[in-house]
């Protein structure tokens, strides 16, 4: 590779501008303080890992990890969920702490992206973990707040789907017994959306008819309440059964809730994060092409650390989110301009500071030439807006000899 | 929502060879599709009876249109998918434009210490030498591909064949199919959850109309 131009940066990383920041900041803000209001704490940690630990442990497929050494030759990660950190923290740090424990982040993540521009390498994310619940109860808590959350982002529109791992992997385990080769095999197909290829491996396959149907069923399995009740009666497998009286419960409690608008149950979700072991979900935003929003109930990430717990939680796409709503128009803030001259210096500084301590946005300016000085004069006088070194003020006050203060 | 059979489905249509085909099996499914647009240079057409909106695009780029979400779903050949590698739905075959992805070489080919292979499907064709165990060296072209054993470029290719005239003209043999290729109906991974229902019934139309046509 040629050596890059100095304004160039590595592909899939981003600067963020003033006008994009100022947006972000404000979801975040919005997020972090509607997942407060249910009781959830925020955490950092650290942006690199040991790969041994949390990169293993993490469901980002090796490749799309960045790893590098340190001074000791030892291999590290850049965190590329906030998941997995998080259950080391708990495992360690918050050993003795009683559950449940409610944590919240904002943070960013890193995944090697695979070519096409506009995909991002490093990403915001803001979530929460519920661990040391294993109900029905908390799974839902976690969807319902994701709902919250998103509302409290600003996004209008939008979908929850949720499946459950266990149900297909009864209805699998009934239907293909033992055959754990063919049972990967269809369900790569439903990981990669491969819905005809899930048809014709189906129909290669040696099967009873019967279940050959129920499994062809399953690609239109969702909807609302009543999926759930149909879905009961398809398996008699004991994994599919209790997969489904446990989103029939989360379905409940989602009622209560009064959330139901938003949810649709959908068995053919097979989320490719290897680590849920229970209720997935995923969110849609209209008009974004891309989910905004997935978590899921992963029972056994905790016992890789050495605390055994159940957990749930899940991650919103800020910068995805960004994305969505960030377009409309922002309101233009207050903000004045102090402009002075030698004679006033003292007081301008001191009227700056007052004005900042009430919280307005304050710029002071040193000016020496004569013409501006009677422009900005004359601006003071006259009141309104006024535009100064290309940026726009709501008001301008003056400070020094000649004609002083306004 | 209710308000999901209201909603425009925007369509990415591949333009050309299989646009026809596709637009039939639409009549046939019970979409109103009128005919004058076969043979149109317009990007976009709006469909008002049908509820749609088709965008013209290139084959190659419907994965794209549909991964990004700018259509809902697309129409778009095995081949194209098996190369692009998008992170799409794949919800029906629609068993039109078959035709095979195959290894295509001179009459009298025999393996060489450096083996290369031209094609317009570079990845379709390392993934495939690289399962079989072969070392080739892979060189993309974009049309006319017969040409590159002829004048010695490459000693075999990797392409769609149709009917295999194109081949016989040239004196090109078919040595191996790697797969076989029908037009596929893609969908948006948000578009399937936000206008399940709209998405849903369309595939069961086509499915039906398949099922009619055998």
């Amino acid at each position: 590779m040629s050596k890059p131009k100095v304004f160039e940066k590595p592909v899939g990383f981003r600067d963020y501008l003033p006008d994009a920041v100022k947006q972000l900041r404000a979801i975040e803000h919005k997020v972090l303080h509607c997942m407060e209001g249910w009781g959830y704490e925020q955490i950092v940690t650290p942006t690199m890992e040991f790969y041994d630990t949390v990169g293993v442990a993490s469901a980002t497929s090796d490749a799309k990890l960045f790893k590098l050494l340190n001074n000791r030759g030892t291999t590290m990660v850049l965190r590329s969920d906030m998941t997995t950190p998080i259950a080391r923290v708990v495992s360690s740090l918050l050993k003795h702490e009683s559950f449940p424990l409610r944590l919240s982040y904002h943070a960013n993540v890193f995944r090697s992206i695979e070519e096409e521009a506009g995909r991002e390498s490093e990403f915001f994310q803001t979530g929460v973990e519920l661990v040391g619940d294993a109900s029905a109860e908390a799974d839902a808590e976690v969807v319902a707040l994701a709902i919250a959350s998103l509302k409290a982002a600003g996004v209008s529109q939008f979908k929850i789907a949720i499946g459950h791992v266990g149900f297909l992997n009864g209805l699998l385990e009934e239907a293909l017994h033992g055959r754990l080769e063919d049972q990967a095999a269809l369900k790569e197909m439903l990981i990669s959306r491969n819905y005809v290829g899930y048809r014709e491996l189906l129909n290669k396959l040696e099967l009873e008819a019967e279940l050959r149907q129920e499994l062809m069923d399953l690609l239109r399995l969702r909807g609302g309440e009543e999926i759930c009740q149909y879905a009961l009666g398809v398996s008699s497998n004991e994994t599919a059964r209790q997969a489904i009286e446990h989103l029939c419960q989360i379905w409940d409690v989602l009622k209560a809730y009064g959330v139901c608008e938003h949810v649709l149950i959908d068995l053919t979700m097979v989320s490719d994060f290897s680590y849920y072991t229970g209720m997935t979900f995923e969110g849609y935003a209209a008009d974004l092409g891309f989910p905004v929003v997935s978590g899921g109930r992963y029972d056994n990430l905790l016992t890789g650390f050495g605390r055994k717990a159940p957990a749930t939680g899940f991650a919103l796409k800020t910068t995805r989110i960004l994305e969505l709503v960030g377009n409309k128009q922002q309101e233009a803030g207050e903000r004045l301009l102090i402009a002075y001259n030698e004679a006033g210096r003292i007081e301008a500084l001191q009227a700056a500071t007052e004005q900042r301590q009430q919280g307005k946005q304050v710029i002071t300016s040193k000016v020496d030439e004569e013409q501006l000085w009677s422009e900005l004069q004359a601006a003071a006088e006259a009141g309104g807006s006024f535009v100064y070194n290309g940026k726009s003020y709501s008001a301008v006050k003056c400070y020094g000899n000649k004609g002083a203060s306004v | 929502m209710s308000g999901n059979e209201e909603q425009v489905l925007k369509v990415a249509m591949p333009k050309g060879r299989i646009y026809k085909q596709a637009s039939n099996l639409f009549r046939e499914a019970g979409i109103p599709i009128p005919i004058e647009y076969e043979d149109t240079r317009k990007l976009m057409i709006e469909l008002p009876d049908a509820k749609m909106e088709f965008i013209m695009a290139k084959p190659v780029d419907v994965p794209t249109y549909v991964e990004y979400g700018v259509t809902d779903i697309g129409i778009v050949g095995k081949d194209v998918l098996m190369e692009e590698n998008k992170d799409v739905y794949e919800l029906l075959d629609l068993g039109i434009a078959k035709c095979r992805m195959s290894v295509i070489a001179l009459p009298d080919w025999k393996p060489s210490i450096h083996p290369r292979v031209a094609t317009k499907y570079p990845n379709v064709a390392s993934a495939y030498f690289r399962e079989q165990g072969q070392q080739v060296e892979v060189i993309k072209l974009n049309g006319s591909i017969e040409l590159a054993p002829m004048i010695g470029l490459a000693d075999r290719i990797v392409d769609m064949v149709e009917t295999g005239q194109t081949l016989r003209e040239n004196g090109l043999v078919e040595q191996t199919e790697i797969f076989s290729i029908t037009s596929r109906l893609i969908a948006n991974r948000v578009s399937y959850r936000m206008k399940n229902e709209r998405i849903q019934s369309l595939c069961d139309r086509l499915q039906e109309a398949l099922a009619a046509r055998v």
